[in-house]
């Protein structure tokens, strides 16, 4: 879903632009509490396995492809600050090396596919986690769900911003129908590609998963009473 | 009590990781569907496809995932698609490290701390 240059006006590229720079300001001293010697070579795999997976383009329907977007793998892998940051490290790369994304578009994509999908994939994995029973097992579906959500979400985010400063006066109902219904066949793509890489990795380490922390520490207590004595009176 | 002594090190979870980064990036990228994406798709169909300008960094030596002045097609995508995986994998961790919290930092995670700096 890279935007090129041309489909936004200059004001909603500057505004974009704006927000995503606010938002990795946001993102550069969150990752702070997220990052440490161990889990910082996680951030790296991270964004590199997104890049790689989104060059594999999947074909959707007659004539129309897609491929993963990255940002709920991301916000479970390495939580939401970092994932922020490998998504726009990953877009960066692609715009400025690979010529995929406009320049002038690099806020929007970053906006789009960074935040956008960081938010809504943590959020929705968070009511997920909230409402499913606390086990190991159930991290990886719940991201999956989380994943292809945050696909369609995104797409609508982009008919958002052309209602806002297209170029092109073009009928917005139909934009919306024609992006939500695309987006949401490349977003079972999506479920599927994400559910595989977590569940690959919550299989070996989970305690190398984020999203799978809270989890492991509630079954630490349950399973080490005497444990949690200790580490409560102490 | 914890099996760290069992358990996969981290440092090959990573490595094999990146591993699977490489071979998708490098050789299943070639089979990768060509048609547009959905954006793309929606655009074309929408007719708002024309208002895309080209890209100023269209004459890079990787633009549109392809390495210039290489012949093969398979061999000019791979290539290309290594080199991403590789500077998308310095940048990234690059970053993290710089981020990161560093140990003397660590005073109000004690159990973390300890857990570390052990050896």
């Amino acid at each position: 879903m890279h935007v090129p240059d041309g489909f936004l006006d200059a004001p909603t590229s500057v505004a974009t632009g704006l927000v995503a720079a606010a938002a990795i300001g946001v993102a550069l001293r969150g990752a702070r509490n997220e990052l440490n010697d161990r889990t910082a070579p996680l951030a790296g795999l991270a964004a590199a396995f997104i890049f790689a997976a989104q060059m594999l383009n999947f074909p959707v329907a007659s004539g129309t492809s897609g491929h993963l977007l990255g940002g709920a793998l991301a916000v479970v892998l390495v939580g939401p600050y970092t994932g922020v940051l490998c998504m726009s490290v990953v877009l960066m790369v692609q715009s400025l090396l690979f010529a995929d994304g406009g320049i002038t578009a690099l806020g929007t994509n970053i906006l789009l596919m960074g935040v956008v999908t960081v938010l809504v994939g943590w959020g929705i994995f968070r009511g997920l986690q909230a409402a499913l029973p606390k086990k190991l097992s159930m991290v990886a579906p719940a991201v999956a769900a989380a994943a292809l959500i945050s696909v369609p979400v995104s797409a609508l985010c982009f008919v958002a911003l052309y209602a806002v400063g297209g170029a092109a006066d073009i009928p917005l109902g139909n934009l919306a129908g024609a992006m939500v219904g695309v987006h949401i066949f490349i977003g079972i793509g999506e479920a599927v590609i994400t559910l595989l890489a977590v569940g690959s990795i919550i299989a070996v380490r989970p305690d190398l998963v984020y999203g799978a922390r809270r989890v492991l520490a509630e079954r630490e207590l349950e399973l080490r009473p005497g444990a949690a004595m200790k580490g409560a009176t102490s | 009590m914890t099996n760290t002594s069992s358990r996969v090190a981290t440092k090959w979870v990573v490595f094999g990781g990146v591993v699977v980064a490489l071979i998708l990036a490098g050789v299943v990228s070639f089979y990768a569907s060509g048609s547009p994406d959905g954006l793309n798709k929606v655009a074309l169909d929408r007719g708002f496809s024309e208002t895309e300008e080209p890209h100023s960094a269209a004459d890079g030596p990787f633009a549109g995932y392809s390495s210039k002045g290489i012949d093969n097609e398979r061999l000019a995508g791979g290539i290309a698609g290594v080199v991403g995986v590789v500077v998308v994998l310095a940048l990234s961790t690059g970053l993290a490290f710089v981020v990161r919290r560093r140990h003397d930092e660590e005073s109000d995670a004690p159990s973390d701390a300890n857990r570390q700096s052990t050896g």
